[in-house]
């Protein structure tokens, strides 16, 4: 712990720190561009010169140098300033200051940082350098004129996205930031890009001169695209939301957000549901509330009902519908829409128990029967953080490039049952190993058993440290397991029991042909597949447009702000279903929000408190010996739910980044 | 009471200078002019009617900066933008209620381009609140009316800022 000297203010540092971070911790602000906290240290801006003593009698750039005992740094001297006005004067060079057609403009630290720390005037009168734009793919709009050369997209590629497709070409002055072969660059991550260029350069392509940051509204939200509960800020004008940006939970997200995440927000104003629908001879029309209520009322369902919870549903919601299912005399709840069918009889047997936080210590990972590169790209990430710490990381299931070095033993679920002796092996030297069971294996009949039964095996559960993890790929699944939406035998038993009225709850995901007796009353926002089924549509709210709580992959209860107003006559789910609650007879128990969130943690105690919720450790005893091959549920990363079908930017990442692929090498 | 004080009661002194006064002003040139028919002359800062301006090649100067959005001290601007189908940034969408404009003339200052102007023309009332809604063809086709006009104040004005 080395002691040092901050503009006279004496401090300790942490072991390995840098002087930039040293006079971070002094509460000095020291401009930068390359520099990155996430992010391997270049130290080729050279805006964070600060003088140091003992040295060389010259500013030096504190993001490379390591802070050392008895060091004194000097952020405010005389040459200091004069360092920062001739880094920035010489960035400006080639800059071509076309602020006002920027996209960045309002948010640029190249802007932010010129105001604070240059000089304002410039003594260069040839020639500015220009260069053509880069081709990046769908997501990511180029100008390269404005790069400054900061290199941190290209480190974010190589180093936490893992497809090393950004690089820079040519020197000196020449020197320009492409992809390979001006390819779009093939990654769930690449929007992030954006958000680390300090520049223009790189800017948002759908989000293309459509607002300033000032013109926005902000609004803290959590993401509902996978299970990973990414937390985002919702950035809306009047009633639209125009962007999504990731905020910073070293938790859950860090600082990134997959593409998904990002670019799903122009399909919240396309295909919505804005009005009540009824279905007559067979066509559904436009109808008023009380048409669509009246309807409800007069099925007679003698207590035959059942609810189905869409994958993006806050907690609120699915709690509404339950108790609206039980006041009916129902009782049949179900969440897991493809026919997922595993026991929830201990619901830390299907919990992500390493939390995201810990995967990164794990020093053995065993990956089954899981695409995590789709399911949950964040966690991946995490992944390739734990291998930089030396981990080793096994896989079971079809090979995929997860961006990493992984050792594939095979897509075989017996294998499960005769792990090979190096892995074993393996697991048996690990402090802190980990297994990581996807959607593959509990589709599969025995493989979730096989799983438990590897935790005494490769010893996974020891002090402090709990190795088995499932992952979920819907944000919804496990507050709606926290909540009972898990029928025994999974929907096909749901199906079986023939509900007379089914209350579907933005379930999109639903092979209705099952349940073709049932009358279907449809709660949602999008006009996909739940809708074309219903025989009701009582539109509903998006998870922008209503607040919410989510509970994330690894139990984490997380809660999210309305951003927007649902379009047209649209409502808030729980307020819908609290309506339609008192023309059934069966009035919910809670007039407002406030009442529903409390009457729910009365319910369901963990759903109340922010943070991990404890499950606790038990495992079932489940039957195992699974056989056959495993496959991956997402058949597209970018089309997993109604607001990614409906937006057009997510149909244009996968038409060109999945199925353009395909196409291009078919034609070869 | 003086004897000062009877002749000028008795000469009608008061009456005298009186009529003098407005003879004095009845053969000096008039102060009035004969609006609509003659105008007074104006500064080249005059801050009248807005306009959106062209360069000469009859592009739209305006690139949805919304600087002017920003600076409108009454919040009488609204821009939407997007990008045009050749990749520039253009507005979609460029209103100014005039009602609620003060004429500060922030907007002609914050413009990078000079689009949006004040320029010298105030004869633009109407007969319904609706029609001083401005959109942005309105905008443009006042710019194209005025061109030259303002191109002259601008020009007029250019030494001094």
């Amino acid at each position: 712990m080395p002691k040092v000297k901050v503009d006279g203010v004496e401090l300790e540092v942490p072991a390995g720190a840098t002087v930039l971070q040293a006079c971070e911790l002094a509460g000095k602000e020291i401009p930068r561009f390359c520099y990155h906290e996430r992010l391997s240290i270049a130290g080729n801006c050279r805006m964070c010169l600060v003088e140091v003593k003992p040295g060389p009698p010259k500013p030096q750039a504190s993001c490379a140098l390591p802070a050392a005992e008895n060091q004194e740094i000097f952020t405010q001297t005389e040459m200091v300033k004069k360092a920062r006005e001739g880094v920035m004067e010489f960035l400006l060079i080639n800059h071509p200051l076309d602020c006002p057609i920027c996209d960045q403009g309002g948010e640029c630290d190249l802007q932010d940082q010129s105001v604070a720390y240059g000089k304002g005037s410039s003594r260069f009168d040839e020639n500015k350098r220009a260069v053509t734009e880069k081709y990046m793919g769908p997501i990511v709009k180029t100008v390269m004129t404005r790069c400054i050369q900061c290199t941190r997209c290209v480190r974010f590629a190589e180093e936490v996205a893992g497809v090393p497709e950004i690089g820079a070409i040519y020197r000196g002055e020449n020197m320009q930031i492409t992809t390979y072969l001006e390819h779009a660059a093939k990654s769930e991550l690449s929007g992030n890009v954006v958000d680390l260029c300090p520049v223009g350069a790189l800017t948002s392509k759908p989000y293309a001169f459509e607002a300033r940051p000032w013109e926005l509204k902000k609004t803290h939200a959590i993401d509902v695209m996978d299970a990973v509960g990414t937390n985002i800020r919702l950035d809306s004008r009047g009633r639209q939301v125009l962007r999504a940006v990731p905020r910073i939970n070293d938790d859950v997200n860090e600082e990134w957000a997959s593409d998904k995440t990002r670019h799903n927000v122009d399909g919240l104003v396309r295909k919505r549901l804005d009005k009540p629908y009824v279905r007559k001879d067979g066509k559904l029309v436009p109808a008023t509330w009380n048409e669509a209520f009246a309807t409800i009322a007069a099925v007679k369902h003698g207590g035959s009902v059942a609810a189905l919870a869409g994958d993006l549903l806050d907690c609120e919601t699915m709690f509404a519908g339950k108790v609206l299912v039980e006041r009916l005399g129902g009782s049949l709840l179900e969440g897991r829409q493809t026919g997922l069918a595993y026991d929830v009889s201990s619901l830390s047997a299907v919990n992500f128990n390493t939390t995201l936080n810990g995967l990164e210590t794990a020093d053995v990972i065993l990956l089954v029967g899981t695409n995590l590169r789709w399911e949950a790209p964040l966690v991946n990430t995490r992944i390739r953080k734990a291998i930089k710490k030396g981990a080793k990381v096994f896989a079971l299931g079809p090979q995929v490039d997860l961006t990493y070095k992984v050792e594939w033993l095979g897509n075989d679920a017996s294998l499960l049952g005769r792990l090979p002796e190096a892995v074993v092996e393996a697991f048996g030297k690990a402090a802190r190993p980990a297994m990581i069971v996807g959607g593959g294996v509990l589709a599969k009949d025995g493989a979730h058993g096989d799983t438990l039964a590897l935790v005494e095996t490769l010893g996974l559960v020891k002090e402090g440290w709990n190795g088995y993890n499932v992952l979920h790929f819907a944000a919804a699944r496990m507050g709606g397991l926290m909540l009972g939406y898990a029928a025994q035998g999974g929907i096909k038993a749901v199906a079986a029991a023939k509900p007379k009225l089914l209350f579907s709850l933005g379930a999109d995901e639903v092979d209705y042909s099952a349940f073709q007796d049932s009358f279907k009353v449809y709660v949602g926002h999008h006009g996909d597949k739940g809708a074309h089924a219903a025989d009701v549509i009582l539109p509903g709210a998006s998870y922008a447009e209503k607040a919410g709580t989510y509970v994330n992959l690894e139990g984490r209860v997380q809660r999210g702000e309305k951003a927007v107003f649902a379009p047209g006559d649209a409502r808030e789910d729980w307020s819908i279903l609290r309506a339609l609650s008192e023309v059934l007879g069966a009035t919910l128990p809670f007039d407002s929000f406030e009442q529903l969130r409390a009457e729910m943690a009365r319910a369901v105690p963990a759903l109340g408190v922010e943070g991990l919720a404890d499950y606790g450790w038990s495992v079932p005893s489940l039957p195992t010996g699974a056989s056959g091959e495993f496959g991956f549920p997402i058949k597209d990363f970018y089309l997993t739910n109604a607001i990614c079908r409906a937006s057009p930017t997510m149909q244009q990442c996968s038409a060109e980044l999945i199925h353009g692929e395909t196409y291009a090498e078919a034609a070869e | 009471m003086s004897l000062g004080y009877y002749v000028k009661s008795f000469t009608l002194w008061e009456f005298v200078k009186a009529h003098a006064l407005t003879l004095k002003y009845f053969f000096k040139p008039k102060a009035t002019i004969n609006y609509p028919y003659e105008k007074n002359p104006i500064s080249p800062r005059f801050r009248g009617e807005h306009a959106l301006r062209r360069y000469p090649n009859g592009e739209e100067r305006c690139i949805a900066c919304k600087l002017c959005e920003a600076i409108c001290p009454a919040q009488a601007i609204t821009i939407e933008a997007q990008p045009r189908d050749d990749g520039s940034r253009r507005t979609t969408r460029y209103d100014i209620d005039m009602t609620k404009c003060i004429y500060c003339g922030f907007c002609q200052e914050a413009c990078p381009v000079d689009a949006i102007v004040e320029g010298p023309n105030f004869e633009f009332s109407t007969e319904t609140r609706e029609e001083l809604i401005y959109d942005k063809a309105k905008l443009l086709e006042n710019g194209d009316k005025w061109e030259r006009a303002i191109a002259a104040n601008l020009a007029a004005d250019a030494p001094y800022r």
